[in-house]
């Protein structure tokens, strides 16, 4: 165990470092930079910010200062968020999004596995062609279709939800809902065949001949076979999740880490861009861990090694 | 019974995980709402309203923005931020004239190089702390420092003796004195008749040294260490979700004040803010979905207004066929502006016949485009049939009859608001010429470096005016500015302009302007195509409220009726 974590952290900081590395001279190879504007501002001032900011060094020099600095935790300064540094950008707002994102995968769990079961044990029959249908509907619906029909209904014409913020229970409804549903729909289809599957094993049979009843051989024996697809697809998942979303976030006027993503690359905040990347790789990175480890305690003939 | 553990255990982890989220949260907002004291400086800050209550209006006039640091700030929103917790030495009023601020009283010297400024009496900061010249000539000095590289230093301050050397790093150079602490003086080094607006700026704003010293950048972040002089002071930031002003006590005018609080709600998405408007949660709406509008037409509650700003159209003069004034002036006048503003821009443009539009000022007196080209439009807006036969004949004596040798002209635009339906119009337009024409689409921050560097044909372009002198506009087009996209060069413009910079009769100034303008019309410099409004939705319950031609809303003695 001891060697397998070593190895995993070696290889996670490796992973990690070839994100930086890709990102970093990616970022700097798209046109444009961080200080144009439709108006130019005046060539001395121009020269003083990137001066300011080490951008008038060669890109090689800057990537080792950078690399140097991250490692020692110093992920520098916002360059358009003048004042905020990129670690109390991430530090403010990834816990707004972590909330709504985790509690978006608790829904998506506790709603999709159950349904993905009762639909799989009623093949064939209506229940099952009605699950199917939410599951294809939350796939094929865009989440900025949902958040503006949910916006629309239950914001402006009931008033039942607020349409902003996030300071009551009543916040986090719409958000979550629109962040759960696609994973939700994803893990049911995932939930449905991998059953399927397992429910057609001959031991499953042999528990059915031998008189088990249907709920003991279903939640001893067969979820926990049929849930691994689900776990592979639960950690990726869930890095994303609570990293929040560009859409929901924009549209419920949520203050958190989603929007950043985007906004850093279309406003070419470099050091933004390569903190929140960095941070994602990190989260997912971690996240693949805690999968294998979940792995081996489902399953254990899985090994490590 | 190892399953089992493991279950219960990440429950538990997730809950924990939750709880820490949602307790770190409480803790934050206690923290801002009970903020009394200023723990990096040490003083008295007024209690904030939210405990008692109050007048609270919320209003969505843009997204976060990305400064709120005067010296720093460039965009529009965040400019009408710090016009509601910061005050100028002057301030332009609901009239758009300019009218005393911090300073009650000003005069300049008879060659038009000394400005000097008398303050009111018992200035105070928004932590009770006294307000002195000092701290203009401090705030002015930290605008010029190249540490702080302030975007509108030459802007506002180019024309201020020393400039270059402060620039330079030599801050104690520029000319700003505070002989005492009621009287600040400034020295210019060419004479400059609007520096009343500059002084309007909000880029000039006082900050304040003990702050800015103890905390740096990160100054203008946070509230506890945001002082400022205004009618309002901030009170909480949310960074993405609000900022909350509340009623500064020790402004001097705070009596006239009427609101307790000013919430600005951070949004980006035009279709939130709508909903928001529409629950009545925002009073005043910027951002209203264009697919609205039609809908809104005639709505009392939707306003259309002037600002000072132009929607052109560069050429890439350097390049052929660009470098034929017939050929420009074709493709200007084969542009059918009334249907570009009216129609395809909704009616929220309005079509431009002329470079500038309504709200700029003439230093002669009145609007500059009433006495532009005698009172005419340069451009018919309202006959484009005999503007399209005169575009034909045009090219013809160009030698290109009916668009025959002209190459595929490519136009160059970002993808946000109206400019691609324009871009699409302008293929079509430009094709009864017998023009082909490649949209060349960009994304915005590749465009902007792409337009500068001047690798495009045709390009989108726009200028929003900083103050109301028309100056700041035609600036542009001097042969060696540095938003010249469009590489505009004549003799007779440039020394148009620099006639205006000297001249100290308004009417002579005046004169000189005009002659600018009716010359870059005539080489068809740049091709005006419509001038920029704001619109927005507004309750009527707010009222005392006014919108500038600057682009900014003013709240700073609005009420609202019940």
């Amino acid at each position: 165990m001891t060697k397998y974590v070593i190895k995993r952290i070696f290889m996670a900081l490796v992973t990690i470092w070839a994100v930086a590395t890709i990102t970093f001279f990616l970022m700097n190879m798209v046109p444009g930079g961080p200080f144009l504007s439709e108006k130019a501002i005046s060539p001395q001032a121009q020269a003083a910010l990137e001066a300011k900011y080490g951008l008038d060094k060669p890109l090689y020099e800057q990537y080792v200062t950078y690399l140097k600095d991250a490692s020692h935790g110093d992920f520098g300064d916002s360059l358009k968020q003048r004042g905020r540094s990129v670690m109390g950008i991430i530090l403010t707002k990834f816990p707004v999004s972590a909330r709504v994102g985790g509690v978006a995968i608790l829904v998506s769990l506790c709603i999709g596995i159950p349904l993905g079961c009762i639909a799989a044990l009623n093949r064939g029959k209506v229940l099952d062609n009605l699950i199917s249908v939410i599951a294809t509907g939350g796939i094929a619906i865009p989440s900025f279709v949902i958040c503006t029909l949910l916006m629309y209904f239950f914001g402006v014409r009931l008033k039942v939800f607020p349409t902003f913020g996030l300071s009551s229970w009543k916040h986090y409804v719409m958000p979550v809902i629109s962040l759960s549903l696609y994973p939700m729909a994803y893990i049911m289809r995932l939930m449905r065949s991998a059953m399927l599957d397992v429910l057609g094993q001959d031991y499953m049979r042999t528990a059915r001949a031998k008189g088990v009843n249907q709920f003991k051989s279903v939640f001893k024996h067969a979820l926990r076979n049929a849930i691994l697809p689900v776990i592979t697809y639960v950690g990726p998942m869930t890095a994303y999740t609570l990293v929040g979303s560009f859409i929901v976030e924009k549209i419920f006027t949520i203050p958190g880490l989603g929007s950043e993503f985007i906004g850093s690359i279309t406003s070419r905040d470099y050091t933004l861009i390569m903190g929140t990347t960095i941070f994602l790789a990190t989260i997912m990175v971690i996240m693949n861990v805690i999968v294998d480890i979940i792995y081996k305690l489902v399953d254990p003939r899985i090994k490590l090694n | 019974m190892k399953k089992r553990f493991l279950a219960v255990m990440m429950a538990v982890s997730m809950v924990a995980g939750l709880a820490a989220c949602g307790s770190s949260n409480n803790t934050t907002t206690k923290e801002e709402g009970t903020t009394s004291t200023d723990s990096t400086t040490g003083t008295e800050k007024p209690a904030d309203s939210t405990t008692t209550g109050g007048k609270e209006l919320a209003v969505q006039i843009g997204p976060n923005p990305e400064t709120i640091d005067p010296a720093l700030n460039s965009a529009v929103d965040g400019g009408n931020m710090i016009l509601h917790s910061f005050e100028c030495l002057l301030v332009v009023d609901q009239d758009g004239k300019i009218a005393p601020g911090q300073a009650e009283t000003w005069e300049t010297s008879e060659d038009g190089l000394t400005w000097t400024f008398h303050l009111r009496d018992g200035l105070k900061w928004s932590d009770g702390s006294d307000l002195t010249a000092n701290d203009f000539v401090y705030s002015w000095k930290r605008v010029c420092d190249p540490l702080v590289a302030a975007p509108y230093a030459e802007t506002v301050l180019g024309m201020v003796k020393g400039y270059e050397e402060a620039v330079g790093g030599n801050l104690d150079a520029l000319a700003v004195s505070a002989p005492d602490d009621k009287t600040f003086v400034v020295e210019l080094s060419a004479p400059c008749t609007f520096f009343d607006s500059l002084a309007a700026f909000a880029t000039l704003s006082p900050v304040q040294q003990a702050t800015i010293e103890a905390n740096g950048d990160a100054w203008a972040t946070a509230p506890e260490t945001y002082v400022s002089n205004g009618p309002f002071y901030v009170s909480e930031w949310v960074a993405g979700s609000h900022i909350k002003m509340s009623k500064n006590p020790n402004y001097w005018n705070a009596d006239a004040v009427k609101l307790d609080a000013l919430k600005f709600v951070l949004m980006e998405d035009s279709n939130a803010a709508y909903s928001a408007y529409q629950t009545g949660e925002v009073s005043l709406i910027k951002d209203v979905p264009t697919e609205e509008i039609p809908s809104l037409a005639g709505n009392e509650e939707f306003h259309v207004e002037p600002i000072i700003g132009t929607y052109y159209v560069s050429l890439n003069i350097e390049k052929a066929p660009f470098d034929n004034a017939n050929v420009r002036k074709a493709l200007s006048l084969a542009i059918d502006r009334e249907y570009v503003a009216g129609t395809l821009m909704q009616g929220t443009y309005t079509p431009a016949g002329n470079l500038f539009g309504p709200g700029w000022s003439d230093p002669a007196g009145g609007d500059f485009k009433e006495n532009a080209n005698g009172g005419k439009e340069y451009i018919d807006t309202t006959n484009f049939e005999a503007d399209l036969e005169q575009a034909k004949q045009l090219l013809a004596d160009a030698g290109y009859p009916n668009g025959e040798g002209l190459p595929t002209i490519s136009y160059s635009t970002n993808d946000t608001a109206y400019h691609k339906v324009v871009a699409e119009y302008l293929q079509q337009a430009w094709a009864e010429l017998g023009v082909n024409l490649e949209v060349n689409i960009l994304e915005w921050s590749s465009f902007t470096p792409t337009r500068r560097n001047g690798d495009y044909e045709a390009a989108r372009n726009g200028w929003v005016g900083d103050y109301s002198d028309p100056s700041n506009m035609l600036d542009v087009f001097y042969s060696s500015n540095g938003n010249n996209d469009g590489n505009y060069v004549s003799a007779e413009f440039d020394a148009a302009l620099d006639k205006a910079r000297t001249a100290l009769d308004p009417a002579e100034r005046s004169a000189a302007l005009h002659t600018a303008e009716d010359t870059i019309m005539n080489d068809a410099g740049c091709i005006p195509i419509a001038f920029y409004n704001d619109f927005w939705l507004q309750s009527p319950k707010i009222t005392g409220m006014w919108h500038s031609a600057y682009g900014y809303w003013h709240f700073n003695y609005a009420d609202i009726t019940e």
